[in-house]
């Protein structure tokens, strides 16, 4: 450990705690290659997105290959979740809940590819091909064109038809905690 | 606090008490003979030897079934998504760790907990990796709650299959105690950033399940990185060797096999929180992050496809409040116009299925039988003509309107809607 990050070690443990134990008692820093390795996760304003870009033609194929046997050649659905079509199904009495009727977010349909597709072999589709198979599976939804080419920038712009059609419950809509007036003067 | 027998309004009778209890079929576990004479009841003699673990008796018969969505029955356990506990067959408030529901999104992973490691990273002053050791060397406390589904109780949304029995109805709840780290102390140790108010919580399974998790005071004093179920090691189906606990909380919300911990100030917004447990309301929105679960009680005996007789019957069942804790139970024998108040057989621990019961002679006449508690937040458990319209019937989760059981002149009890 370097004095650099010893003292900060110092410095949190004063600053941190009513307890007497701190955190040099307890496990170890996390290296900047480990926290890449497993931070994953894709936030609806596109942090999180790697490098790479995939277009629909690649993504029917990596689709072909890798999720079809599950989610049906068109997304049409099988032993796992439909995928496409939907619309306009919410407010009737059979509401079908797709990517394209139902996911506000098409970053979030990235991180779920990405972290537990395809069902056999999670993560282990390169960057591009993810790109590649969300924009097919945005394309059967009829959001993108077949010309589309996703990448960091341009998936956090694409507006998903159910953007708008959620409502957060009243309790968690705005969070507070005791532990957000820690540390100012009275 | 009245006994069952003063509840009941009579004085039973030794005939009325054997003929309710040889009824309940969830009481007796089925074929064996009733002594009917001290003098028929096989001797004593040597017994089998001590061993390394003890197995239930040969005469008790319970286990969970591994089902799927609404009205899918029977499933093959290798395409089941859940496994709902016996609760027609449990007694008291625990439920045995082995009997304990199950859900998972890719299996069960089996982690040597040698190799597992946690990572917390985001906004703390440092981003650090646990071992198991580390967190074992950490203070502890032990909590004894109910952890459920939520999707429990989603078969009656639309309709109400009659040959179902509670287990299918109501099993995807169980009650436990964990035990492990305060929430409160990992966030305190490695200085979470005060202006952070979520946390994303993700698993190591195949699908590294991920929730966001909103850090409210009660979720802070209240969550356990638990790694003990009832005394022993987390089984590998809850979550060995560590899983995120928040009493009261959506059951998909405490990530099992939990590998990474990150503080942000914004709901992360996984699958998990968009696409899967939001609650689709009639006018076609969603209800998002609808986290706490809602006071709920069943009538566990007599309860779906159980047989009664006219006669002494005791009702049991459990209620349960992600609120706090039940304040009471009424109960109705005749299609909820009349209520009593059942008794509560105890503990009665906050967010923790609490037992209870009332006397009741049933006349022979067809009837229907129903629950309703309220917890000490004074929340009531609605009935289903206003829960439904309230929420319409989409919503596929968190659903906690009144149980009604039918019970027709034979004495056989069935599923309604109410």
């Amino acid at each position: 450990m370097s004095f650099n990050s010893t003292l900060a070690f110092g410095i949190a443990a004063l600053l941190c705690c009513s307890d007497s134990a701190t955190a040099a008692e307890f496990g170890r820093q996390a290296t900047a290659e480990e926290i890449k390795a497993w931070n994953i996760d894709v936030a609806p304003d596109g942090t999180g997105l790697p490098d790479g870009h995939g277009d629909v033609a690649r993504g029917r194929q990596v689709f072909e290959d890798n999720c079809s046997a599950c989610h049906g050649a068109k997304g049409e659905g099988g032993i796992a979740d439909r995928l496409a079509g939907g619309r306009g199904s919410l407010t009737t009495d059979h509401p079908v809940k797709t990517v394209g009727s139902f996911w506000p977010y098409a970053t979030t349909l990235f991180d779920y590819v990405r972290r537990a597709m395809p069902y056999p072999a999670p993560q282990t589709l390169s960057d591009d091909d993810t790109y590649a198979v969300v924009a097919y599976i945005l394309n059967l939804n009829d959001i993108v064109p077949a010309d589309a080419v996703l990448d960091r920038s341009s998936l956090p712009r694409v507006k998903m038809p159910n953007r708008d059609g959620f409502v957060p419950d009243r309790e968690f809509s705005v969070i507070t905690n005791s532990r957000q007036h820690q540390g100012r003067k009275p | 606090m009245r006994s069952p027998a003063q509840n009941g309004g009579r004085r039973l009778t030794r005939r009325g008490l054997l003929g309710g209890a040889a009824s309940l079929a969830g009481a007796a576990a089925g074929g064996s003979v009733k002594a009917d004479s001290l003098l028929d009841v096989p001797p004593r003699g040597p017994g089998a030897p001590l061993s390394a673990t003890s197995e239930r008796s040969r005469y008790v018969h319970q286990a969970r079934i591994p089902e799927s969505t609404p009205g899918m029955r029977p499933v093959d356990p290798s395409v089941a998504i859940n496994s709902k506990a016996p609760i027609d067959k449990l007694v008291g408030s625990i439920t045995p760790t082995d009997l304990h529901y199950e859900r998972s999104h890719s299996g069960v992973p089996d982690i040597d907990p040698a190799q597992h490691r946690l990572l917390v990273h985001g906004m703390v002053k440092q981003q650090l990796v646990f071992s198991m050791d580390d967190l074992r060397a950490m203070p502890t406390l032990s909590r004894v709650a109910f952890l459920e589904c939520t999707g429990n109780g989603w078969e009656n949304w639309k309709t109400a299959s009659p040959d179902v029995t509670v287990q299918n109805t109501h099993g995807l709840i169980s009650t436990n105690e964990w035990t492990g780290v305060p929430l409160s102390y990992v966030i305190d140790v490695i200085g979470v950033d005060p202006r952070s108010t979520w946390m994303l919580a993700e698993g190591g399974d195949g699908s590294a399940v991920a929730r966001s998790i909103p850090l409210t005071d009660e979720i802070i004093a209240e969550g356990i990185l638990a790694y003990g179920q009832n005394g022993e090691p987390l089984r590998p189906a809850h979550g060995f060797p560590l899983r995120l606990f928040l009493p009261g909380f959506e059951g998909n919300l405490n990530i099992k096999w939990l590998r990474r911990l990150k503080f942000g100030d914004r709901p992360f917004m996984t699958r998990w929180e968009t696409a899967r447990y939001t609650q689709l309301q009639a006018d076609g929105h969603a209800r998002q992050f609808q986290l706490r679960q809602d006071v709920n009680s069943v009538i566990t005996s007599p309860s779906g496809m159980m047989q009664i007789r006219p006669g002494y019957n005791r009702i049991t069942g459990l209620a349960w409040s992600g609120h706090g804790r039940i304040d009471r139970v009424e109960i109705s024998t005749d299609g909820a116009k009349t209520w009593r108040e059942a008794q509560l057989a105890g503990p009665v621990l906050p967010k923790a299925q609490t037992r209870f019961q009332a006397d009741w002679v049933w006349d022979g006449k067809p009837t229907k039988i129903v629950s309703r508690s309220t917890d000490d937040k004074k929340q009531v458990q609605p009935d289903r003509a206003a829960f439904i319209a309230r929420t319409g019937t989409n919503a596929l989760f968190h659903y906690n309107a009144q149980q009604t059981w039918a019970i027709d002149q034979d004495g056989k009890v069935r599923n309604v809607l109410q």
